[in-house]
């Protein structure tokens, strides 16, 4: 039995091979995500461990607030008086405070700010003294004294700095000019990812970053004999509560978890997308192997009159099915190796250097990825297996390839119904259920789609034909169109062919009607095998439109916020766009001594714990009344302006879910630990697109006095004359000093913040780019397999008189048919989910209540045009070897042909 | 009677006397050296119009290798092949298949019908390929001639194996074409069934002025023919004129014994 099936699967190997590639794509994405998020795990931990090594105590201040994005805890600094009562401890061998920043950005030659592509800009006080904690070694020069720095090799490589030098330092102000004493390597490698690490002296350091005083942290190393453990009990009974003590271990660990669950949230995301790949996979298999089940099925019945039970013929499916899964997993394995191992020499080349150079392969990688391939492709083959099971003995003798109907044949339209049906119940429970996680809503969102897919799938197999119908013509136009657009190239070609000695056909752009209406009536033979190549695509499609409506509404509503709220001329920004550390307060200060200026307000952010949970609050200063338009509950523009020490205003929805007015109390901790109490003094209603101010925003005056490094987020301004370049020209000028701050008007706002977003779109593209590669890959087979049903009525077309090129049209055309249903389908079904997504988006992203409206949908005109041509051209691209295929068949042998 | 059709048997009677196809001294090897296989050697014949000359041979005679040279689907290893004073071994692939929608019709032993079209579009479909418009007065003829007329909107699945060869007539009729090669076209047929499908073929020769050649290993088939050629070791041996099955009979087992 084994023999007789590998035998079979060898004289198939085209048909076999494309099979395959349906699940190595999948199980690609499968082990290259697990091998590179592991990896880059990997990589931080052993950078932790890097740093942490020496040490055997780490102190810092309590963290009472995290940062709500990065899920990190907030940690004030605290006097530098306790580090002589560390010192003073008897176990203590050596201790060291440090201060430190992740906003310390070096200033290459040009004025720029050096980029570290979104890594962090580290700076820290060095104490070379203790050689156990110090983890960067100087590569030349001499370790930096008052008022000098250094900085790390890449950095100083990238921006041409030497040794005596002088670099500009930007913190918080203007920038810092100091001299280069040397250069520093951290670790072995220098591997930092990118960030650029700069290193000054401790009273250096606590002046640039406004830490007199103060300290970040301490590092404490043990006597000999003495364990960290023991270190850190004795270090709390000498030090304050308000102190966090941990082991160098523990804070490593700490850190590398922290870290780690990042990471993880990203592995999630891309195997989400390596899952839908495998569900376009599964489709493609079932419909694979049902063509070729329904291709041999004289050879079952043969094997069955030989006396063959159906057990056997069941069981030599599904070991062809078994070998194609393991050899196709196997081979994606080792080719999602090759993916992580590029990805992570393009990171290398974009300047992220991981720490480490290993690759890391953990066995888990290799089980998951081995067993979701070959599970797939089981699962996939056990319909069409089970109908080859019910191939009469007689079908030996008899003409045509038709499996014999499924038992469940006759409730096929019925039980897809149900499903699609089903499948909208759960999307409707995702979007407008309550009390549910995340999680739980995207589980109950996903497994929505994918009912809905599957029974779509199923029902069209039942319309196949109107749908075709409809579609035939616009296929017709549209290939007729890029032929025309085409031309010049095709021209050229022929112009070659017939210069190399042979004659060519001209090359037409006109439809071959006969050659169509042949398509369209071959797309309706098998209208179960059409809906599935359909499917295929349809899912990729459906998602791509998805994202693309989910973009479009999401860019719609802030640019309608923006119209509505911001009534400057100009804004200042950070350099890069996606900078979390904003621009410094002497910035606006500067711009504010202009004279053409005669409105300026700021808005500063941070992280307090109100009513027990880590928000972002903001602050605003100037006249925010001139720059700002809200509209409000209670109150209004000037409530903003007469804030006050203890005036705060909140959005409407934050009122509502507090039970809060106009005069009500709030508290906000800030990460010192230290309480404000405000009261409420104005609600507004934030618009769809989002706000500058977040759910609590008060005076800068009281921001300042109680938050640490105060900074802007947003400065806008009015000037005399509006927008004009002398405008422009001023601010520049004024903003000379602060290399990661720029000018920008309104139109480049907008224009900046959505460019955010393309990075993201890109990425969303790209990884659905695999699903819809994999649904081409499916059309191809079934294309493939078609023709080589019909071998001896191509022979006899031939025969009758259509000419070979009319043969490619005709495949060409029936290829483009079913790229269009799936298209059709695709695009219909995205819509439909994008309109109900954007519908129900501020809830399924936030979680807020239902008062927060919701967001309008936009539709991307362009984006849909471009998505219905490229379905066009997978058509015309999946036809290209099949047709070939198809039009070189020798006619005789092919008349001939059993 | 249409001035159309009259025209068809003006033409009819007028034919009788020109060469539809002018085979030179074809030879058709496979293989090379110590292995060829020579399926033909040296043959020559002239195909007259308005006549139906059947090729009869034992198997491996050539006798569907001189059918497949003579309609253009396979190309001699040496000598020529004039279809309506075109000489078609010196024509590529494209202009040898638009020679072959005007000049050469073609009814296999199998049906060959495309099952998803109805029985009338499976008889337009040449004209439809090559773009033409159909004629609507012949159509009418030519399917009354096969008496198909009540069946054309059925799928050849709803069609008797009878009715389905009857459609692949009206097929290779409806071109006109210089000359129609059949291929056992009642190989799969009954002899009733296979009886009404050879007269149809009498028939339009008699009134339609077609040319046919025709394969074929029956002795009681090629009595319909005006003139039998004997095929042996890839060499005309033998040439009868219309005659009986039995004489037919004779000269193919005389054959066999050489």
């Amino acid at each position: 039995m084994i023999r007789f099936t590998l035998r079979g699967l060898l004289t198939r190997k085209l048909r076999s091979t494309l099979t395959a590639i349906a699940i190595v794509l999948g199980v690609c994405m499968i082990s290259g995500t697990y091998v590179l998020t592991d990896t880059i795990n990997h990589s931080f931990d052993s950078l932790y461990q890097e740093i942490y090594k020496g040490t055997d105590a780490y102190i810092t201040g309590k963290s009472v607030v995290k940062n709500q994005y990065s899920g990190m805890g907030i940690m004030p600094s605290f006097s530098q008086s306790e580090l002589a009562k560390v010192r003073a401890v008897a176990d203590v061998k050596a201790a060291s405070g440090s201060v430190g920043s992740a906003a310390c950005s070096v200033v290459g030659k040009n004025g720029k700010v050096i980029s570290t592509g979104g890594a962090p800009n580290l700076g820290y006080s060095i104490d070379p003294s203790i050689p156990e904690l110090n983890t960067v070694t100087l590569v030349s020069g001499t370790w930096p004294g008052k008022n000098e720095v250094v900085i790390d090799q890449a950095t100083a490589d990238k921006a041409g700095y030497k040794t005596g030098d002088i670099v500009g330092i930007l913190v918080n102000g203007p920038v810092h000019k100091m001299r280069l004493s040397g250069i520093i390597k951290f670790g072995e490698s220098n591997g930092i990812m990118g960030a650029t690490l700069a290193g000054f002296d401790l009273p250096t350091a606590q002046r640039l970053f406004d830490r007199q005083g103060k300290l970040d942290s301490i590092q404490a190393v043990a006597k000999p004999g003495v364990s960290p453990e023991r270190l850190v009990k004795e270090l709390r009974s000498a030090l304050p509560k308000s102190m966090t003590i941990r082991t160098g271990q523990q804070e490593a660990s700490k850190v590398s978890a922290d870290t780690s669950k990042q990471i993880s949230a990203i592995q999630y995301f891309l195997l989400a997308f390596a899952g839908i790949a495998l569900f376009v996979g599964s489709f493609v298999i079932i419909n694979t192997l049902s063509i070729t089940v329904a291709q041999r099925t004289r050879e079952f019945a043969t094997l069955r009159t030989l006396g063959g039970s159906r057990v056997q013929v069941l069981g030599s499916i599904i070991i062809e099915a078994l070998i194609i899964g393991v050899l196709a997993s196997v081979t994606g394995l080792f080719l999602g190796f090759g993916l992580a191992a590029g990805l992570i020499g393009l990171f290398r080349h974009l300047g992220l250097e991981l720490p480490q150079n290993a690759f890391v392969i953990e066995p888990r990688t290799i089980y998951v990825a081995l067993a979701v391939g070959i599970i797939v492709t089981l699962i996939a083959s056990i319909r069409p297996a089970l109908r080859a099971t019910r191939v009469p003995p007689i079908a030996a003798v008899r003409e045509g390839a038709a499996l014999p109907p499924s038992r469940f044949h006759r409730f096929r339209t019925v039980g897809a119904l149900a499903l699609t049906a089903l499948g909208f119940v759960l999307l409707m429970q995702g979007l407008f259920g309550k009390g549910m996680t995340t999680a739980q809503i995207l589980t109950t969102l996903g497994g929505g789609a994918v009912l809905i897919f599957v029974g779509v799938a199923l029902v069209a197999a039942r319309v196949i034909k109107p749908i075709a119908t409809a579609v035939s013509p616009l296929g017709t136009a549209a290939v007729a169109l890029l032929s025309v657009l085409v031309w010049p190239v095709t021209y050229v070609i022929w112009l070659i062919r017939r210069a190399s000695g042979r004659s060519p056909e001209f090359p037409a752009v006109t439809p071959d009607g006969a050659m169509n209406s042949l398509a369209l009536a071959n797309s309706g033979r098998s209208p179960e095998r059409t809906a599935s190549s359909a499917a295929a695509l349809m899912i990729g499609l459906a998602l791509v439109t998805l994202v693309a409506i989910v973009a479009a509404s999401i860019i719609g509503s802030f640019k309608g916020a923006v119209d509505s709220i911001f009534t400057g001329d100009y804004a200042i920004m950070p350099v890069n766009s996606n900078s979390m550390t904003g621009t410094p307060i002497a910035a606006a200060d500067e711009v504010a001594k202009i004279k053409g200026v005669e409105s300026i307000s700021s808005v500063r952010f941070g992280f307090g714990l109100v009513y027990g949970k880590s928000t972002m609050v903001t602050a605003v200063d100037g006249q925010p009344s001139k720059v700002f338009r809200l509209k409000w509950k209670a109150g209004s523009e000037s409530t903003l302006d007469s804030l006050g020490s203890t005036g705060a205003i909140v959005s409407d929805a934050f009122a509502k879910s507090h039970h809060l007015n106009l005069r009500s109390g709030l508290k906000v901790v800030t990460p010192a630990g230290k309480p404000i109490y405000l009261d409420v003094t104005g609600i507004f209603r934030p618009p769809t697109g989002g706000s500058p101010f977040g759910d609590v925003t008060f005076s800068a005056k009281t921001f300042d006095a109680s938050f640490q490094d105060p900074a802007n987020m947003y400065t806008l301004l009015t000037m005399r004359g509006g927008e004009s370049d002398a405008n422009s020209k001023a601010l520049d000028k004024a903003l000379a000093g602060f290399p990661n701050a720029q000018a920008q008007t309104r139109q480049q706002f907008v224009d900046s913040q959505i460019a955010q977003l393309n990075p993201i779109l890109m990425m969303l593209y790209v990884l659905l780019a695999f699903s819809i590669l994999i649904s081409f890959v499916g059309i191809v087979v079934m294309l493939v397999l078609t023709i080589y049903e019909r071998t001896r009525e191509l022979g006899m077309l031939r025969a009758i008189g259509i000419t070979q090129r009319q043969t490619r049209r005709m495949i060409r055309h029936e290829s483009v048919i079913t790229a269009l249903i799936g298209g059709a389908l695709g695009i219909s079904l995205g819509l439909l989910f994008g309109v109900l997504l954007v519908h129900r988006m501020p809830y399924v992203s936030f979680s807020m209540p239902d008062s927060v409206p919701y967001v309008p949908v936009t539709f991307p005109g362009f984006e849909l045009v471009f998505f219905a041509f490229a379905t066009v051209v997978v058509g015309i691209v999946a036809a290209l070897f099949p047709a070939r295929r198809a039009a070189k068949l020798n006619v005789l042998e092919a008349l001939q042909y059993e | 009677m249409s001035t159309k059709i009259s025209n068809q048997l003006e033409r009819a009677s007028a034919s009788r006397d020109g060469v539809a196809v002018h085979a030179t001294d074809l030879c058709r090897t496979y293989g090379e050296g110590d292995t060829a296989v020579h399926a033909l050697c040296g043959v020559s014949l002239d195909v007259p119009t308005g006549h139906l000359t059947a090729v009869m041979g034992p198997s491996g005679s050539g006798k569907s290798t001189l059918m497949h040279i003579m309609a253009g689907l396979d190309k001699p290893t040496s000598g020529a092949v004039e279809i309506d004073g075109t000489e078609i071994t010196t024509l590529d692939d494209t202009e040898l298949t638009k020679l072959r929608r005007k000049h050469v019709g073609f009814i296999f032993q199998f049906f060959n019908l495309l099952p998803m079209l109805t029985a009338r579009e499976n008889i337009v479909l040449p004209l439809q390929i090559a773009g033409e418009n159909v004629d609507p007065d012949w159509f009418d003829e030519v399917v009354t001639k096969v008496h198909i007329s009540k069946r054309l909107t059925h799928r050849p699945a709803e069609l008797s194996g009878g009715q389905q060869q009857r459609v692949a007539v009206a097929r290779a009729l409806i071109t006109r074409p210089t000359v129609l090669f059949a291929d056992e076209p009642t190989g799969n047929l009954d002899s009733r069934t296979g009886g009404e499908i050879l007269a149809l073929l009498h028939d339009s020769v008699e009134t339609l002025g077609q040319t046919i050649v025709m394969v074929t290993h029956d002795a009681r088939v090629a009595t319909i023919a005006d003139r039998v050629l004997f095929l042996g070791d890839g060499e005309i041996v033998r040439e009868l004129p219309e005659t009986t099955p039995e004489e037919i009979q004779k000269a193919i087992q005389e054959i066999g014994r050489r």
